[in-house]
């Protein structure tokens, strides 16, 4: 399977903005939230369709998420992810002094996954967070 | 059937105070003047499904019913008992009800932190160490000729923004350029609809135009209206802008300085910076000196990525240039309602905007080290209040299993990740639909948020309920001989 390497940016959506107001344990939400914005090219490097579930990588974890063809092309090498729960699960919390985590421009791998399913926001808080409490 | 005009909205630091919200039976039934996200709010805010409505405690790992009294009791205990604890949030609530968090947290000798920490902190850094040349948006709305939006996609996060202040608001002495966006409109939908139809047919993908050409539109030579979009991919806004400029990531600073440059009528010498030919970086400069009242608007594209508090820095200088060849404004395109408010609040009352820790007895500022997520990496906390906000979402996965590891109350009017995470839910109103309140817009003008209808039972105002924490620690802390 090709794995690809990416820049990674994440950002506000007007539909991540509007589906956050139906509830963030909603469908909608997941639906809007839970993806990683591609251009075609790079979709097919990884050799991928939209929609797929593909697995997004940095030193710092993890998650899986649906891929989604960007509307507004050419930015080949650069990954648009909303914020939300799915793409802090990839996120360095090194600030440098700063107070401020490095939400954009950070370097990542793409890689299709075929055999996962995205998780909702009980499911990955479960995996992720629940054995950590005391 | 009741109209309430006038209503400040609730969602964004544009704070957009010409909607018209109608009231039947203490719901709101429709609401007028509105951006896709506002509408989503007014239309969902009462939905039982995503509402917090009665308090709930952690007991044996399940979050159960309570009585908001043992609510808030729990949560003073928590909060005595411990030595270190975090009160972060504030950006969606009234400045009545951070006022009151500021108070809770002197008397415990906590942390409070707004959520402008992972917003526009490294902003305030940079303002902080070379001042800021900005205005309020009613002057960019009458006169501003050149709108620069950098790192922000207005678009998406503050819909309204163009609308109400730069190229699409009818000002006294400029005009909006809707109809021109519109017709250009028509001709970008055209060449998409074209390019579909080709990959139908053709079974291929069409090749799209390359988004940022060598020069700038002849547009430029008029004295319309002008909007220019710099970003690191082609956002909505960048759509509607006159013209797009494809930045490389973590490349703005190298972006502005060269521009710098330019304004100075130095020379590059290189034949592109940041992805961006010099030529066309020559006509942008001769465009931004060429304006009347330019205006700068930089998004957190510029805070959160290589560089943060020195791109602000660098931006700040930029227009600071351009202040000797024209006049030119910067402004931060800060994101929640009130999150100019939380860091206006913080400052008059401790002297500080955001990260202040109160732990030593008297008020301490050192973002990096007591900013909320430093904190939290460093696992130093032993307890959070989260007012408004949902740092389980939106702060880094590290940070976040040591919030969750710890005591954590929130108090928010709806489900969220950290609503569902904590060991003290406490319901609140809504501000600015159930509660009123003051919240300061991005260019720190304030602005009465009005209440519209009645909280459900048991939804009490966040500042009644901090000032209910408040009272409760007062009476503990007396109780166990703590000064």
């Amino acid at each position: 399977m090709q794995k690809i390497r990416v820049t990674l940016v994440t950002g506000r959506t007007i539909d991540q903005g509007a589906t956050k107001e139906h509830g963030k344990l909603s469908d909608d939400y997941l639906n809007n939230v839970a993806v990683c914005e591609l251009d075609p090219e790079d979709l097919s490097r990884v050799g991928i369709k939209e929609g797929s579930t593909i697995r997004v990588s940095t030193g710092h974890g993890k998650v899986v998420v649906k891929a989604r063809k960007s509307r507004r092309t050419p930015h080949v090498g650069i990954a648009y992810m909303p914020y939300g729960l799915w793409v802090n699960q990839i996120i360095n919390s090194q600030t440098h002094g700063t107070g401020m985590p490095s939400f954009k421009g950070i370097q990542a791998e793409i890689e299709a996954a075929p055999e996962e399913k995205v998780l909702n926001i009980l499911q990955l808080l479960k995996k992720n967070y629940r054995e950590k409490r005391r | 059937m009741n109209v309430i005009r006038n209503v400040t909205c609730p969602i964004c630091g544009t704070l957009c105070d010409d909607l018209e919200v109608t009231v039947k039976d203490n719901v709101i039934v429709d609401a007028a003047n509105t951006c896709a996200i506002s509408d989503a709010k007014f239309m969902n805010y009462s939905n039982p499904k995503h509402r917090n409505l009665t308090p709930l405690v952690r007991k044996n790992g399940e979050l159960r019913e309570t009585s908001l009294e043992e609510a808030i009791k729990k949560s003073a205990e928590i909060l005595v008992d411990a030595s270190y604890p975090i009160l972060y949030g504030w950006s969606c609530t009234s400045c009545e009800a951070i006022s009151a968090g500021v108070e809770l947290a002197e008397e415990i000798g906590g942390v409070i932190d707004n959520t402008s920490t992972v917003c526009h902190g490294p902003s305030i850094l940079s303002i902080q160490n070379v001042g800021i040349p900005t205005s309020t948006l009613g002057q960019i709305r009458h006169r501003a000729d050149l709108i620069i939006y950098w790192a922000s996609d207005p678009y998406s996060a503050h819909p309204r923004h163009m609308e109400r202040y730069t190229a699409f608001s009818n000002g006294r002495f400029q005009k909006s350029e809707w109809a021109h966006y519109v017709a250009r409109l028509r001709g970008i939908l055209g060449k998409k609809r074209l390019s579909r139809a080709s990959e139908l047919v053709l079974m291929k993908e069409a090749e799209l135009p390359v988004v940022s050409g060598g020069k700038l539109p002849p547009k430029f030579e008029t004295d319309k209206r002008k909007l220019i979009v710099v970003d690191v991919r082609k956002t909505r806004s960048a759509e509607l802008a006159d013209f797009f400029i494809q930045v490389e990531p973590n490349k703005d600073f190298e972006l502005i300085q060269a521009l710098r440059l330019l304004v100075r009528d130095e020379e590059v010498e290189t034949d592109q910076v940041a992805g961006v030919p010099v030529s066309l970086l020559e006509d942008v400069a001769d465009t931004m000196i060429g304006c009347d009242f330019g205006v700068l608007f930089f998004g957190v594209g510029l805070t959160m990525s290589s560089g943060k508090l020195q791109n602000i820095d660098a931006a700040i200088a930029l227009t600071r240039d351009l202040n000797y060849r024209t006049k030119f404004v910067i402004m931060p395109m800060r994101g929640h309602f009130n999150v100019a408010g939380a860091n206006i609040v913080s400052t008059w009352q401790t002297g500080y905007p955001f990260a202040v820790d109160f732990s030593q007895g008297y008020p301490r500022y050192n973002p990096g080290e007591t900013s909320a997520v430093d904190i939290l990496s460093r696992d130093e906390a032993d307890a959070s209040l989260i007012v408004a906000s949902d740092p389980v979402s939106n702060f880094p996965r590290r940070a976040v299993e040591n919030l969750v590891k710890n005591p954590l109350i929130a108090i928010d009017p709806v489900v969220s990740p950290t609503t569902a995470m904590a060991d003290v839910v406490l319901p609140s109103a809504f501000v600015g639909i159930e509660e009123g309140g003051t919240a300061y817009r991005m260019d720190r003008v304030p602005l009465p948020m009005k209440k519209l209808v009645d909280p459900p039972q048991n939804c009490l105002s966040d500042r009644e309920i901090l000032q209910r924490i408040l009272h409760h620690v007062k009476r503990l802390r007396a109780q166990r001989g703590i000064a």
